[in-house]
């Protein structure tokens, strides 16, 4: 029986909209993530533009009912490009009071509020530190309000099942889903493939999950709360094949195939910490590949082991958030100086030191910059959104390989959580990554340099096991060339001098930033997780007359060589950063200029109103 | 000309560095040993690689003419953790001294030990810090005087070979430094053990901690201060003229001279016993009270870290081949855009 028959479109009008901002809350064990997921993907799959916002609480499960519990998931779909998940909220469902009151402030005045009725009893209400109800005292009198008695009507639905009520009221987020899907046209085909594969060992709760969509979907086709339906037309995205991807999930399958480019099997170092935990695991699923993930017992040991994974001629990776890397900066200086390339993924947080796991911030930029012994420079690459994760990988190990030196990437919270469409590449289209690992000289009297250096200041990736090439490597300063341990005075000015050469000469390397919008007035300068919201703010305010430019960084150290002349065609240079001014600081002392930051460290992503705000207030 | 591979003298394992430690140190005899095992082994120099944190024990790496890395305090079973997993192949010592290992190293060694890699630990055990110039390390006996204890220091010291076993070691062993013939036999049984190797070495620092060993060391006293564990053979000691037997849980001295003890009521060694406990009670027998044993505590087998990595990846490429980027790409929802 094809889904259109049991889930028939509406008969109801329905109203074309050019996109959707839909946010989902109630208790962490209310499946709002999955039910988030499955809106994504299925917009995603029909052709919309999506980009996503999920808001978890920090503990695994905080007492339920609370505020502290509560748990989001915000999509915008969209049939025009976008790059943020929205500021507004068109629609908020809510599960219960808790969920309400923690997210009311987000929904537009024109928007729409749906609510589990059943979920604000009075006991809710206490949980939620509410004195009295929402529903009833009027709080929600200028938004227009759906109550929805969710749980009940589940299970009503799933009654034939037999199941209990506990499970009954699991399914209770499939209700939601099956009036949210109808409201906004989507199609449950896909979901319908996801229940049945994720609960094909139980087919008693795919098949109440099946009758809680339906349930769902027909409570909005047949009720009066709403007279009509939206839809959101396909996008007009370059035409290729896509599918969805999140960041920390693009970041690892972007390492994969630098490892295959390069034809060099893969290993990972490291050690759970939110919200990085997730590369390792999905490294894990792909042994097949050739990727060996190792969990080590700390951070330390997870750095170190990626170096000698280095040492010993493999591509390695480590990867974690701020804390770790703090831990991680005496393994990255051996690294550094022994000159082996690997790479190291900040996945960046809430700090300072335990601060918000999961909140999103890009608070680490002077770390990786600075948080070594000694002059310790290191190239550093910051990915701008989930699918741009899968390019930084690549790009990343080229430049570790070709300078022979360790590389950093930047992502947060925001990006690795985030989805968007991601148009899957041509594999034979990516570029090869050429690597060499020597060969003993013939002549016997040809001593080996293993710090010799080619015209990239890179030294001969000489690996054990090869006859003849036999040196020893350490922390310990070392001769130029013959790499035996030096404390000569000009030898260690010369090796500091030469170290600090080779990462400013991988600019040759990278490409020249390229300018969005106006080629005067003002620029807009970011980096990292920001790109969406920037790049929306800047649309904006060129909608709206101003002259306004956008240069998104990637690399950020060395910088790109024409980011200065483009900085100075401008007449103001504005940072926007959720930090305290990290970028702002090395830009001003070495440029000398006088940007201006704006700055926001909120746990949260910038919202587009209050970028366009503050462009238009700097723009005079 | 010959097409048989070269053998290797010990000379050929010293690499053209001049060797730094202090004239006297124990470290001199333990290198020479080293180079004399590895090329009576037939080891390759290409294929052995020593990695060791920092300390005086850990400027072995850079006198031996092999592939090596010198790397930070405490870390070396990391990063042979790291190169073991990736190159199997290779033969791996980790070089660690009593600071290194137990002090900022104790965590990874610990875990290195528990996951069984395969390689050799050796642990120079001088129960002081000579690279810093004197300070007291985790196996310094309470009360000892340093710079930084100036009245004698308060910690109770680890004792590495019970750490070592409690950790899960599948090869525990002791010599001393300049038992030069048992050391050699203990570094060539740990290089020939699968799994981890280890060897704590009582290494005297003649210029910080002088002459803690020399119970064990010399003639005069050795035989009466140490036991060499022989499997399957009972504890004796001092000329055959003493033994250990087990009374309940607590080893005992007898003297064997006066014919009332037999040699069959003396405790037999079992290096490959199932469990720990006779390796532990073993370890536990210190000096003044017992005979200290030297020898191989325990030798069992069990599958080492680094071979069943590399057999899961083995094994999932058998059962679904070989990965594909275009596979892993495609695989989920897509949709397509013209």
């Amino acid at each position: 029986m094809s889904s259109s028959t049991v889930f028939p479109p509406t008969s109801k009008p329905s109203e074309s909209v050019s996109g959707v901002t839909v946010r989902l809350c109630g208790d962490s064990g209310d499946g709002m993530q999955l039910l988030g997921t499955q809106l994504t993907n299925t917009s995603a799959l029909s052709g919309n533009d999506v980009a996503t916002f999920p808001d978890f609480p920090a503990e695994i499960r905080a007492p339920r009912g609370t505020r502290a519990g509560v748990s989001g998931f915000q999509v915008q779909f969209s049939a025009e490009e976008i790059f943020t998940p929205g500021d507004g909220v068109d629609a908020l469902i809510c599960m219960n009071p808790a969920a309400l009151i923690t997210n009311l402030a987000d929904l537009k005045k024109t928007g729409i509020l749906i609510v589990n009725s059943d979920g604000f009893e009075a006991k809710d209400l206490k949980l939620a530190k509410l004195d009295a109800n929402p529903l009833t005292d009027g709080m929600l009198e200028n938004y227009r309000t759906i109550e929805v008695p969710m749980t009940s009507m589940t299970r009503k639905a799933v009654e034939p099942t037999g199941l209990s009520v506990k499970f009954a009221d699991r399914c209770k987020n499939f209700f939601a889903m099956g009036l949210v899907f109808w409201l906004y046209g989507r199609d449950v085909e896909p979901t319908l493939r996801f229940i049945e594969n994720k609960f094909a060992k139980k087919p008693d709760v795919a098949e109440a999950n099946r009758l809680a969509l339906k349930a769902g979907w027909n409570y909005g086709e047949t009720t009066e709360h709403f007279a009509s339906t939206y839809s959101v037309p396909a996008a007009e995205l370059v035409p290729g094949t896509y599918r969805n991807v999140m960041g920390n999930q693009a970041l690892a399958w972007g390492l994969i195939a630098a490892a295959k480019l390069s034809d060099k099997e893969l290993f990972l170092g490291s050690y759970p910490i939110t919200p990085a935990s997730d590369i390792l695991h999905e490294l894990s699923k792909h042994k097949n590949f050739g990727v060996r993930t190792f969990q080590a017992e700390d951070e330390i040991a997870a750095v170190c082991s990626a170096v000698g994974a280095a040492f010993g001629g493999n591509m390695a990776i480590t990867t974690s958030s701020g804390p770790g890397i703090a831990l991680k900066g005496e393994g990255i200086g051996l690294g550094l100086i022994l000159e082996l390339p690997f790479i190291v993924i900040d996945v960046q947080r809430g700090g300072p030191s335990t601060g918000l796991p999961t909140k999103t911030e890009q608070s680490d930029l002077l770390m990786v910059m600075h948080g070594r012994n000694g002059e310790s420079p290191l190239p550093v690459i910051a990915a701008q959104s989930p699918g741009d994760c899968f390019d930084t990988a690549i790009e990343a190990w080229r430049i570790a390989t070709k300078y022979m030196t360790p590389v950093i990437i930047l992502s947060d919270g925001y990006i690795a959580n985030g989805a968007e469409p991601w148009r899957v590449p041509e594999v034979s289209s990516l570029e090869k990554i050429e690597v060499k690992h020597p060969i003993a000289s013939t002549d016997p009297d040809e001593p080996f340099l293993p710090y010799s250096r080619n015209e990239n200041l890179a030294r001969p990736w000489a690996i054990p096991g090869t006859p003849g090439l036999m040196h020893r490597v350490g922390g310990l300063e070392k001769q130029d060339g013959t790499g035996d341990v030096s404390y000569d005075e000009d030898n260690h000015q010369y090796m500091v001098d030469t170290r600090a050469k080779k990462v400013e000469m991988v600019a040759e390397s990278i490409g020249p930033v390229e300018v969005f919008g106006k080629s005067k007035g003002t620029l807009v300068l970011s980096w990292g997780g920001t790109y969406g919201s920037c790049r929306t703010a800047v649309k904006e305010s060129i909608d709206d007359g101003l002259d306004v430019g956008h240069v998104h960084l990637r690399w950020i150290n060395p910088f790109p060589k024409n980011l200065e002349s483009v900085m100075r065609s401008y007449d103001r240079v504005l940072i926007p950063e959720l930090n305290t001014g990290q970028l702002q600081l090395l830009i001003k002392s070495k440029y000398l200029t006088d940007a201006i930051g704006f700055n926001k460290v909120k746990g949260k992503p910038f919202k587009v109103s209050e970028l366009v705000a503050e462009i238009k207030r700097v723009a005079g | 000309m010959s097409t048989e591979l070269p053998v290797l003298t010990d000379k050929d394992f010293a690499s053209d560095q001049d060797i730094r430690w202090c004239p006297g140190c124990g470290d001199y005899s333990i290198l020479a040993q080293m180079k004399k095992v590895l090329a009576s082994l037939g080891k390759s120099q290409e294929e052995t690689v020593f990695i060791s944190g920092i300390g005086c024990s850990s400027r072995f790496p850079y006198y031996m003419n092999t592939y090596g890395m010198h790397s930070i305090h405490g870390r070396a079973p990391a990063f042979a953790t790291g190169l073991k997993s990736t190159r199997p192949e290779l033969d791996i010592w980790v070089i660690t001294g009593d600071g290194d290992a137990l002090s900022i190293g104790g965590n990874h060694f610990m875990h290195m030990i528990r996951r069984n890699v395969d390689l050799n630990v050796i642990l120079f055990n001088n129960s002081i810090y000579g690279l810093t110039k004197g300070q007291y390390s985790p196996t310094s006996k309470i009360g000892t005087v340093t710079k930084s204890t100036p009245i004698g220091s308060i910690d109770q010291p680890i004792n590495p070979i019970s750490l070592a076993l409690a950790a899960e070691a599948t090869f525990v062993a002791r010599s001393v430094d300049t038992n030069i013939k048992h050391l050699r036999a203990m570094m060539q049984r740990a290089s020939e053990h699968r799994g981890t190797s280890f060897l704590e070495v009582y290494q005297n620092c003649n210029v910080f901690n002088d002459g803690i060993w020399d119970y064990a060391k010399s003639k005069a006293t050795k035989d009466d201060s140490t036991v060499e564990l022989e499997h399957n053979k009972p504890l004796i000691f001092s000329g055959g003229d003493k033994g250990i037997r087990l009374n309940g849980f607590t080893p005992e001295v007898v003297d064997l001279t006066t014919g009332k003890v037999a040699q069959d009521d003396l405790l037999f060694h079992d290096e490959s016993a199932d469990s720990s406990q006779l390796a532990f009670l073993l370890s536990r027998m210190r000096h003044p009270e017992f005979p200290e044993p030297i020898g191989v505590f325990r030798a069992v087998q069990r599958p080492t870290y680094d071979s069943m990595i590399n057999k899961q990846v083995a094994d999932t490429k058998a059962k679904v081949g070989e990965g594909e980027l275009e596979r892993l790409f495609a695989g989920g929802d897509t949709w397509t855009v013209e």
